[in-house]
C-alpha cells in the first residue's frame, strides 16, 4: 500500500493569518519590556563569562568536592536538620492555633443572622471582613521577611524562625481552612442552626465530618512546605539547616555546602515522601 | 443476637494513634528548640517587640528616598521577569528531551538535571552565586532562572508528554523534519499551557524576587536587609510596603494575562 500525499481540500482563500497583526504588537512589546528590564537586571552574559569572573567561580566550585564527610561535621549538620524539623513542625502547630478560631470567626456558614435574615448584619460582616483583611496581611509578607524582623525582635535563633512560620502560615491556613469549610454543602450545617443547634454544634456535626479529611491533607502540605521555608529563613539567622549552610558559605567552605545541600535534598524528599504518604492514609 | 461483622466497632487506630504519635513527635521538637521561651512571653520582652513594631510607623518618605525605593522596586520587577523568561527558555530546551523525544537516557538525565535545579530554593541559589558572582541584581536573575528553569522544565515536559501526539506524526509521516515538525503540530498546541505556567511561575517570581537581595541579590529585598541592619526601621516599613504593593500589582497583570489567555 503506498500512501501517497494529497492537498487535504481547496486552498484557502485568503492565506492571511488572521492573528498575525497582533502577534507583531505583542513580540513589540515585550522587546520594548524586556530591553530595560535586561539593563536594569544588569543581566551582561559577558561580565560572567570574563576572565577574572571565571576563575573565581572556577575557584569557589574546587571547594565544593570533596563533600565534607567527617563524623562531627555529619553530627553537626544532623543536629542543624532535626532543628529545621522541629522549627517547621512547632511553627505550623503554631500556625494551625492560630488559624483555628480565624477560620471560624470568618466562616459565612455559621452567620446566625444571616440565616435569620438573609443578610448578615453590619457588626457580624465587618468582623468577618477584618479578619480576612488580618488574614491576608499576615500571609501577603513573605516569611523570610517575618524571620528578618523577628530575628531583630527577639534574637538569633530558633524562636524567630518557629514565630515566622506560625503568623505566615497562619494567614495561609486561616484562609484556605475557611475556604474549605464554606465550600462543602451548607444544607446540612444550615439544616442545624434552623433547627436548633448551637454554631458549636453545627460545625462539629454538620461541617467537620465531610470537611476534615481535606483540612488535615492540606495542613500535612503545609508542613511539607515550612521545611523547605525554614531551611531558607536560616539564612537570616531563624536558626537550622539554613543558618549553618550561611555560615559554611561564608567561609568559602564549598565541601560543607555540598553536604548540607545533600541533606536538604534528602530532606525534603523524605518529609514530601511522608507528607503524601500521610495524606493517602488520612485522606 | 450477634451483631453483624462489619458493624462491630473496631478500635478506632486513626482516631487514637494519629494523634498520640503527633504530640509525642511535637514535644520531641519542642525539646530540641533553643532559646529562652518563657523570656519570649515576659511582659519586658512583649512590650519591647510592640515597641520594635510601632517604631515602623510611620514610614519613611521624602523625595529622594522614595525615587530610591521606585528604583529598586524596578530592579526587582526587571530580576523577575528576565529570570522567568530565562527560565521559560531554558525549561523548554530541558522538556525536549524531558518529555522523552530523545531517547530514555536523555529523559532520565534530563528529568534528574530538572529535579536538581529545582530542589534548592532560588535563595540558596542566590546565596552561592552572590559568592561567585558578586552582589547584585545579576546573581538574583541567575538564581530565579535557574531554580525556575527546574520547574518549568518539569512542567513543560508534562505537558508535551500530554498532548495528542497525531498532528506532529502526521506531519512527521509526511515528510517534515523533527524541528518543523515540532514547531507546527506540537508547539502550537501545548503554548497556551506553557504561557499559562510562565505566568504562574513570574507571580512566584516577583515574590522571590523582592525577598532574595536578603542574601545580596538586588532590588527591594537588599533595600530592606540593609535598613533593618542599620536599624532605619521607618525606611525599611516603606520598602516593605513597596514590596507589597508590587506583588500585588504583578499578581494583578498576571492575571489578566492568564484571563485573556484562556478567553
Amino acid at each position: 500500500m503506498s500512501t501517497v500525499v494529497r492537498s487535504v481540500g481547496p486552498a484557502p482563500a485568503s492565506l492571511r493569518d488572521p492573528s498575525g497583526p497582533a502577534r507583531i504588537v505583542w513580540t513589540i512589546a515585550a522587546i520594548l519590556i524586556l530591553i530595560p528590564a535586561a539593563w536594569l537586571a544588569e543581566f551582561n552574559p559577558a561580565t560572567l563569562m570574563g576572565e577574572a569572573s571565571l576563575r573565581a567561580t572556577g575557584q569557589f566550585l574546587a571547594t565544593f568536592f570533596p563533600p565534607a564527610l567527617g563524623l562531627d561535621f555529619l553530627e553537626l549538620v544532623a543536629r542543624a536538620a532535626w532543628k529545621t524539623v522541629a522549627i517547621a513542625t512547632v511553627g505550623t502547630t503554631l500556625a494551625v492555633l492560630i488559624a483555628i478560631p480565624f477560620a471560624l470567626i470568618a466562616n459565612r456558614q455559621l452567620s446566625v443572622s444571616a440565616l435569620a435574615e438573609e443578610r448578615m448584619c453590619f457588626a457580624c460582616a465587618a468582623v468577618r471582613t477584618g479578619v480576612r483583611w488580618l488574614l491576608i496581611a499576615l500571609r501577603t509578607v513573605p516569611e523570610i521577611v517575618w524571620a528578618l524582623l523577628f530575628v531583630r525582635a527577639v534574637g538569633l535563633g530558633d524562636a524567630a524562625g518557629v514565630i515566622a512560620i506560625a503568623l505566615t502560615y497562619g494567614g495561609m491556613l486561616g484562609k484556605v481552612y475557611m475556604e474549605i469549610l464554606e465550600s462543602n454543602d451548607a444544607r446540612t450545617t444550615r439544616a442545624l442552626l434552623v433547627n436548633g443547634a448551637s454554631r458549636m454544634q453545627a460545625l462539629l456535626y454538620g461541617t467537620l465530618p465531610v470537611c476534615l479529611p481535606e483540612l488535615v491533607s492540606y495542613t500535612v502540605y503545609r508542613w511539607e512546605c515550612a521545611i523547605r521555608a525554614s531551611v531558607i529563613m536560616g539564612f537570616v539567622g531563624a536558626g537550622g539547616l539554613g543558618m549553618q549552610m550561611e555560615l559554611s558559605l561564608k567561609m568559602f567552605a564549598g565541601g560543607e555546602v555540598l553536604t548540607m545541600l545533600a541533606v536538604f535534598v534528602a530532606l525534603v524528599w523524605f518529609a514530601d515522601l511522608v507528607s503524601a504518604a500521610l495524606r493517602r492514609w488520612l485522606g | 443476637m450477634s451483631i453483624p461483622a462489619s458493624a462491630a466497632p473496631r478500635f478506632p487506630v486513626k482516631s487514637v494513634l494519629v494523634p498520640t504519635v503527633f504530640l509525642v513527635f511535637l514535644g520531641a521538637c519542642i525539646t530540641t528548640l533553643s532559646g529562652d521561651w518563657s523570656g519570649l512571653f515576659s511582659r519586658a520582652a512583649v512590650a519591647n517587640m510592640l515597641a520594635f513594631f510601632v517604631s515602623f510607623f510611620p514610614p519613611a518618605g521624602g523625595v529622594a528616598f522614595l525615587q530610591r525605593v521606585v528604583a529598586a522596586a524596578m530592579e526587582t520587577l526587571a530580576i523577575s521577569l528576565i529570570g522567568t523568561l530565562l527560565a521559560a527558555i531554558g525549561g523548554l530546551a530541558l522538556a525536549l528531551p524531558a518529555s522523552g523525544r530523545s531517547g530514555k537516557i536523555a529523559k532520565a538525565l534530563t528529568r534528574w538535571v530538572a529535579n536538581v535545579l529545582r530542589a534548592v530554593p532560588e535563595l540558596v541559589w542566590a546565596a552561592m552565586i552572590v559568592v561567585a558572582a558578586g552582589l547584585g541584581p545579576l546573581a538574583g536573575t541567575l538564581a530565579l532562572a535557574i531554580h525556575t528553569t527546574g520547574v518549568l522544565g518539569r512542567l513543560f515536559a508534562e505537558s508535551l508528554e500530554n498532548i495528542a501526539p497525531e498532528p506532529y506524526e502526521a506531519l512527521r509521516r509526511n515528510g517534515v523534519s523533527p524541528m518543523p515538525a515540532f514547531w507546527y503540530a506540537t508547539f502550537p498546541q501545548v503554548l497556551p499551557q506553557l504561557v499559562s505556567y510562565t505566568l504562574y511561575r513570574w507571580e512566584n517570581n516577583i515574590r522571590a524576587a523582592a525577598v532574595l537581595g536578603v542574601v545580596g541579590a538586588g532590588g527591594l529585598g537588599q533595600m530592606l536587609y540593609v535598613h533593618l541592619s542599620l536599624f532605619q526601621v521607618q525606611e525599611a516599613s516603606t520598602v516593605l510596603i513597596a514590596v507589597v504593593v508590587l506583588v500585588g500589582l504583578v499578581d494583578a497583570a498576571s492575571n489578566a494575562a492568564r484571563a485573556r489567555l484562556i478567553r
